[in-house]
């Protein structure tokens, strides 16, 4: 169960225990590993620059001082300060008590909007019964309006749709109307993928959500992402302030320090992991889970 | 990043700015430590020599192998690989208008992403603004199918080129990634020495992940080059140094918006320069 990182770390500790203290140079060593480990898990070099600072803090305090395994102990250390960066207990949706609750999905080109729009609306049928429709507001990419029809029904929502000749600000605002009329409980709305640099479409994107509402706002952002993630996510912060990120593509290998990133940046939880291509491979984000998974343990 | 003094923190602001790029803490360290020698034993003096010398160590390293696509066969196939979303259908498009409109080239499409939602749709869409044909299959059929009959009527329509779309799949899926070296196999049936050129779609905002999806794919597909996406952002592309470093696989082509004639050829030095500005 030992990973690469925790042996490495009780390598460069191991004469620690023999001498019985952790000397100021034992930690930098330690630290140097760790970074090393969260770079190449692509967190933030900002972020990685705090972390290993507060880290070296407590490890170089009493928590570590005198016990018998220095290099697990800051192993843990390091585990405890991930999670708890990434948002202690998981969190979900925030519903309103108006019906329909209204969500909005945004994020970069090809993160896995429409997928995840699809995977949500199955999730809340199948976890609250709620009955969902998906709204179809990408009239840009070739044929994502049948990419939407069809994962749409897959998952069992009703997708509005008006074709591709509509501002997608309108075609928004026409579903949301029909959501009403229909009783519906949620609407989920698809948006097309847009560069956080891009005015046009990041102004599009503050008209969509001036005309929905929207009581949560969802920013898809794909595992692989590297070091531009927090840039990414401190633009859509400030232009349209989301509540929180649907974290795609876990099913691969990427560490997925873009997630521990996000959150550290914009203070926003990450609120659902995507897993695979099917609908189904959608679930509540367990931040321990994510910190393991970073420090590959 | 070469103002006043080098010292210390020279060396540190210089290693941030590629760890920032994507570069990631190999290549960073090996780029560095050249230039700290080199700087050390005198060689160097100045801002502007650093600059430049930086500059050229990055550029070096991301020139590597052959960078252009022989379209010299009769017909020359292209095979597009890569990691779900990005980009592989939209480079297709455009490299189909290129062909057609810069080139003067005949082209097939071939639409073997079977798998996703609508995905022959979108290749359609790509074919229709490029103005070429495309084969197509019904969806969940064998991908290996699809390509063999574009090739098959390429041939037949005597299309200079024949582009082949497959479905994006994770580099760790090892059925998916079998199933890659299956269709290249059906393709070498139809023309022995074909597909000419795979090419792998690196999304640019991709990190360390990156190198392991070019190992990989390199492994099933044998991968002749990149196609660095979406560099129209804020993203550096870094992990293509990376990937043309450790790899020895080059960039060919750069995807630089949605529009169909938003692809480049890849210049190193170009490159080189944007990774640090
Ligand atoms: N392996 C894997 N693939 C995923 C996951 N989520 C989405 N995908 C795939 O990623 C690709 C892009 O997904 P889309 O849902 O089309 O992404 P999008 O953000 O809507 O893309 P645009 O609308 O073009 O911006 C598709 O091939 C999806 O099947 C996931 O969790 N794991
Ligand atoms: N800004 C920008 N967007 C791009 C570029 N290339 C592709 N895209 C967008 O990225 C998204 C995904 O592109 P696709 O061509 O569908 O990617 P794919 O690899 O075929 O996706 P799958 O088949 O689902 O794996 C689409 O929204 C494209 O418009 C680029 O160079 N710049
Ligand atoms: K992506
Ligand atoms: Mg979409
Ligand atoms: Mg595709």
């Amino acid at each position: 169960m030992f990973d690469a990182l925790s042996d490495k770390l009780q390598a460069t500790l191991s004469d620690v225990r023999a001498r019985g203290t952790l000397t100021e140079d034992d930690i930098n060593k330690a630290m140097r590993e760790i970074r090393l480990a969260l770079l190449e898990a692509d967190v933030n070099f900002k972020v990685v620059k705090s972390f290993t600072a507060n880290v070296k803090e407590r490890a170089l305090g009493a928590d570590v001082l005198g016990q018998l395994n220095p290099g697990q102990q800051v192993v843990k250390i390091v585990s405890d300060e991930l999670t708890s960066l990434m948002g202690g207990a998981a969190a979900g949706v925030s519903f309103s008590p108006r019906p329909p609750t209204v969500i909005l999905m945004a994020g970069l080109q090809g993160s896995g909007k429409t997928t995840a729009t699809a995977k949500l609306a199955r999730h809340l049928r199948e976890q609250n019964g709620s009955s969902v429709a998906v709204a179809a507001c990408d009239v840009y990419r070739p044929a994502a309006v049948d990419q939407l029809v069809k994962v749409g029904a897959q998952a069992g929502a009703t997708v509005y749709e008006q074709g591709t000749d509509r501002d997608p600000v309108d075609i928004a605002g026409w579903a949301l109307d029909r959501a009403k009329q229909e009783g519906k409980d949620v609407l989920i709305v698809d948006t097309s993928g847009r560069l956080h640099v891009d005015e046009r479409l990041m102004d599009e994107l503050v008209r969509i959500r001036k005309v929905v509402r929207p009581h949560t706002i969802l920013l898809v952002v794909d595992a692989m992402t590297g070091q531009d993630a927090v840039n990414v996510a401190e633009q859509f912060a400030q232009a349209v302030q989301f509540d929180g990120v649907v974290m795609t593509k876990l099913d691969g290998d990427a560490r997925g320090g873009a997630a521990l990133s996000v959150k550290a940046v914009t203070g926003k939880p990450i609120l659902f992991a995507s897993t695979g291509e099917k609908l189904d491979q959608f679930e509540r984000f367990h931040p321990d889970r994510m910190a393991q998974r970073i420090l590959g343990m | 990043l070469f103002e006043g003094d080098v010292d210390e923190e020279t060396w540190e602001r210089l290693e941030e700015a590629l760890i920032m790029a994507d570069v990631g803490a190999t290549t960073t360290a090996k780029v560095v430590g050249q230039l700290e020698q080199e700087a050390e034993s005198g060689g160097l003096e100045g801002g502007e020599a650093l600059s430049r010398r930086l500059q050229e160590l990055l550029a070096d390293i991301a020139r590597t192998g052959q960078d252009r696509i022989d379209l010299r066969h009769d017909p020359t196939v292209i095979l597009m690989v890569g990691v779900n979303g990005t980009g592989k259908t939209t480079t297709l498009g455009k490299i189909a208008w290129h062909l057609r409109n810069e080139l003067g080239k005949s082209v097939m499409l071939g639409a073997a992403d079977t798998f996703r939602a609508a995905a022959t749709e979108q290749l359609q869409g790509w074919a229709e603004r490029a103005g070429v044909p495309i084969v197509t299959g019904p969806e969940g059929s064998d991908p290996g199918a699809v390509a063999w009959d574009a090739i098959v009527q390429g041939r037949a329509q005597g299309a200079d080129v024949v582009l082949i779309d497959t479905a994006g799949r994770l580099h760790t899926q090892d059925d998916l990634m079998a199933e890659l070296s299956k269709v290249r196999r059906v393709i070498a049936k139809q023309l022995p020495d074909a597909p000419h050129e795979t090419l792998l779609t690196v999304d640019a905002t991709t990190g360390q992940n990156g190198l392991r999806q070019a190992r990989l794919f390199a492994e099933a597909a044998e991968v002749d080059g990149i196609v660095l996406t979406k560099l129209d952002g804020t993203a550096k592309g870094g992990i293509a140094l990376a990937i043309a470093g450790e790899l020895g696989i080059p960039v060919k082509l750069i995807g630089v918006g949605e529009a169909l004639e938003d692809l480049r050829p890849f210049d190193a030095d170009d490159f080189a320069q944007a990774l640090l500005s």
